[in-house]
């Protein structure tokens, strides 16, 4: 470590939570400044990243921290979506409560789930929630009086109300419009999110998440009650998706059915994966992959001569063959890259910490990460 | 009283399908340990080839056995180029390998074959037996339906049982290194697994379109039955795949006959669940050890 960064470390907190607060800080103003310099369409497309990621740090902690896979993702977030979408109708009550009932119900919806798939592990995990992603939806269909069936609940999305709007021209001189004002929504949810989940992890659920994953029997040995645990990573998970369902719900003004297909729980697989499993920074570099992916891609196809609906297509091809490709050839992901990157560099250098293995064993299963979000 | 019967017959047939799907689930489980999600894709696409060549004019049996073929190519394929690598690896790293291709070929379909409905024709009546006044729905179409399912599976147990390379494959899949020391190429006969496997999946997806509508998703929800039937059958045992499909061939029927056809993947669900709460390891285990 050079003289300078040390000299730097000194103004830093020492608490966990402190530099993990000071970073959320700092995204936040970075998030302002975005939200403000970006045109409305950019806007919207920052509000849907926001939504993904939600989703994605919370499968991250699971899949990657616990080691548990879960495609039924999007089935929970359907369970959010639906959800605000009742509580906001006739404008019954304003829209944090609405949110975080949302996420109350998503969590105990998870509970259920949780409770199945602490005994699972692997592809019968993999295969039980693939039944919950391709279930879900005809719950919708079903109750169409109340859920509006295959149309979908129309949602009435909030309106910027006058002292933020005021706040922020006061701030930042900009126009305060829809899009704009439901991103904010997003991404202040998000950064919580991210800072709650980043001591959680840094903390003693952290370590013993990972030790389940690592060897769930030396877990046991130690006193870890694994299926206690195993839900609890779940209920976290599950009350991300509920949250990142009730932001979905009011960015796209819509819970239908066709929305919370299978490809959506795998795209928030792609997401983690791609970033790399068990890393929050890595869940947000795969969640801007999957909004902004799909424009460029599809322009490459239709620059191609193909038609609108087979370039649409591309999009879903590609995630399919990041996934593979990944998995193929670096299971650590982007974050497991880096990581080697750092370390190589360092053993280079022939000074710093102690010289650890490049990449351990190339498993999923050994992606670590300290806590740092 | 005749509605059950035509529930009950309708689920018979259906299971049978599920039967194979989930025999071709098996297959693969028992030679690399990987529950391959792609199998519904690689059906689909198989018989999008079927569809192509039918539509350009050949009969239906030309494309009933290049769709069968494709399935053998493409299983072999799979296995030798993205499964190879994640073999023997964390079961994680298989489950999102398939995963991915489940997610590519489907797109790929889509973009090549095109994303709408298509009919899909069937080689016989589509039309029920008459029995006395009643007309059951038990049309020619099922009872080839069952017919090529049976054929299917008594080739297979004869293939295991009787032939060098079933021994050979069945080596391998109870132990690869001792397989290995005494000489048996393991890696041909997973590939050759994967082949047979995808084409008993590609047969299950031709029997699935066969007189339906087909798009790239349709085999979506049979995934799901086949999993199920497949845990139900203990994921180890053939017979007991095929028993698992035929009793969720029934019970599906029955929930979507008297209950409502959009609860029938959630019946699924439930299934699966109450299975693995109380027999994970299937109807017709026997007491094994934990694997650790």
């Amino acid at each position: 470590m050079s003289a300078p960064t040390a000299a730097a470390r000194r103004f830093l907190p020492s608490s966990v939570f402190g530099r993990n607060l000071l970073t959320v800080l700092v995204a936040l103003v970075a998030v302002v400044l975005v939200l403000e310099l970006t045109s409305p369409f950019r806007n919207s497309q920052l509000a849907t990243m926001s939504y993904y990621a939600i989703a994605a740090v919370g499968l991250t902690v699971l899949t990657g921290l616990n080691g548990q896979i879960s495609l039924g993702h999007g089935a929970l977030m359907a369970v959010g979506a639906y959800t605000t979408g009742l509580l906001l109708e006739n404008e019954a009550m304003p829209f944090p409560v609405a949110m975080l009932a949302a996420m109350v119900v998503t969590a105990v919806a998870g509970i259920v789930v949780g409770a199945a798939a602490a005994r699972l592990h692997g592809p019968y995990l993999a295969g039980a929630t693939l039944a919950l992603a391709v279930g879900v939806p005809g719950i919708a269909i079903y109750f169409d009086g109340l859920l509006g069936g295959e149309q979908g609940l129309r949602i009435s999305s909030p309106t910027p109300p006058d002292w933020f709007a005021d706040a922020m021209y006061f701030l930042t001189a900009g126009e305060m419009t829809s899009a704009r004002y439901l991103a904010y929504i997003g991404w202040g949810t998000l950064l919580l999110v991210v800072l709650l989940l980043a001591n959680l992890i840094a903390g003693r659920y952290g370590r013993i998440w990972r030790a389940v994953r690592d060897d769930e029997i030396a877990a046991e040995l130690a006193g870890v009650r694994l299926g206690r645990m195993r839900v609890l990573a779940f209920v976290v998970s599950a009350a991300c998706a509920g949250l990142a369902g009730a932001v979905l719900a009011m960015v796209v003004r819509l819970a239908a059915p066709s929305g919370f297909t299978i490809v959506l729980s795998l795209a928030l697989l792609t997401a983690v994966v791609v970033g790399g499993l068990g890393s929050l920074g890595g869940a947000l570099l795969g969640s801007a992959l999957l909004v902004f992916l799909p424009p460029a891609v599809t322009d490459i196809g239709t620059d191609l001569g193909m038609s609108g609906v087979q370039a649409a297509q591309l999009a879903p091809f590609v995630y399919g063959v990041v996934l593979v490709v990944v998995m193929l050839a670096a299971p650590g992901g982007v974050m497991g890259i880096v990581r080697r990157l750092r370390h190589a560099g360092r053993r280079a250098r022939g000074r710093g910490g102690p010289s650890r293995p490049a990449a351990g064993k190339q498993g999923v299963g050994a992606t670590d990460q300290g806590g740092r979000g | 009283m005749q509605q059950f019967l035509n529930v009950t017959l309708g689920g018979l047939s259906q299971g049978a399908i599920y039967a194979a799907f989930a025999l071709a689930l098996v297959l693969i489980w028992r030679a690399t340990r990987i529950i391959n999600f792609a199998q519904g894709s690689m059906a689909m696409f198989s018989t999008y080839i079927a569809l192509v060549l039918i539509e350009s004019g050949q009969s239906y049996w030309a494309g009933f056995a290049a769709a069968l073929l494709a399935g053998l190519v493409l299983g072999a394929l799979i296995e030798r180029v993205v499964i190879r690598p994640v073999e023997g690896g964390p079961e994680l790293n298989a489950v999102i390998v398939t995963l991915g291709l489940f997610v590519a070929i489907q797109a790929l379909a889509a973009i090549l074959f095109g994303a709408s409905f298509e009919s899909f024709p069937a080689p016989f009546g589509l039309s029920g037996f008459s029995v006395g006044e009643f007309t059951v729905a038990f049309t020619p179409f099922s009872a080839f339906v069952i017919g090529s399912v049976v054929v299917v599976m008594l080739a297979l147990v004869a293939l295991f049982r009787f032939t060098d390379i079933g021994l050979r494959m069945r080596a391998s899949a109870f132990n690869q290194e001792v397989a290995r020391l005494l000489g048996v190429r393991v890696g041909n006969m997973l590939t050759l697994g994967w082949a047979f496997a995808a084409v008993v999946g590609s047969l299950a997806g031709l029997l699935i379109a066969g007189g339906n509508l087909v798009h790239p998703a349709y085999m979506d929800p049979v995934i799901v039955y086949g999993f199920v039937a497949a845990v139900l059958g203990g994921l180890e045992s053939p017979a007991g795949a095929v028993v698992g499909g035929l009793l969720i061939g029934l019970a599906l029927s029955y929930v979507s006959g008297y209950l409502g056809s959009e609860l029938v993947t959630l019946a699924a669900l439930g299934i699966l669940v109450a299975v693995l709460l109380v027999r994970p390891h299937g109807l017709f285990s026997r007491t094994t050890a934990r694997r650790v």
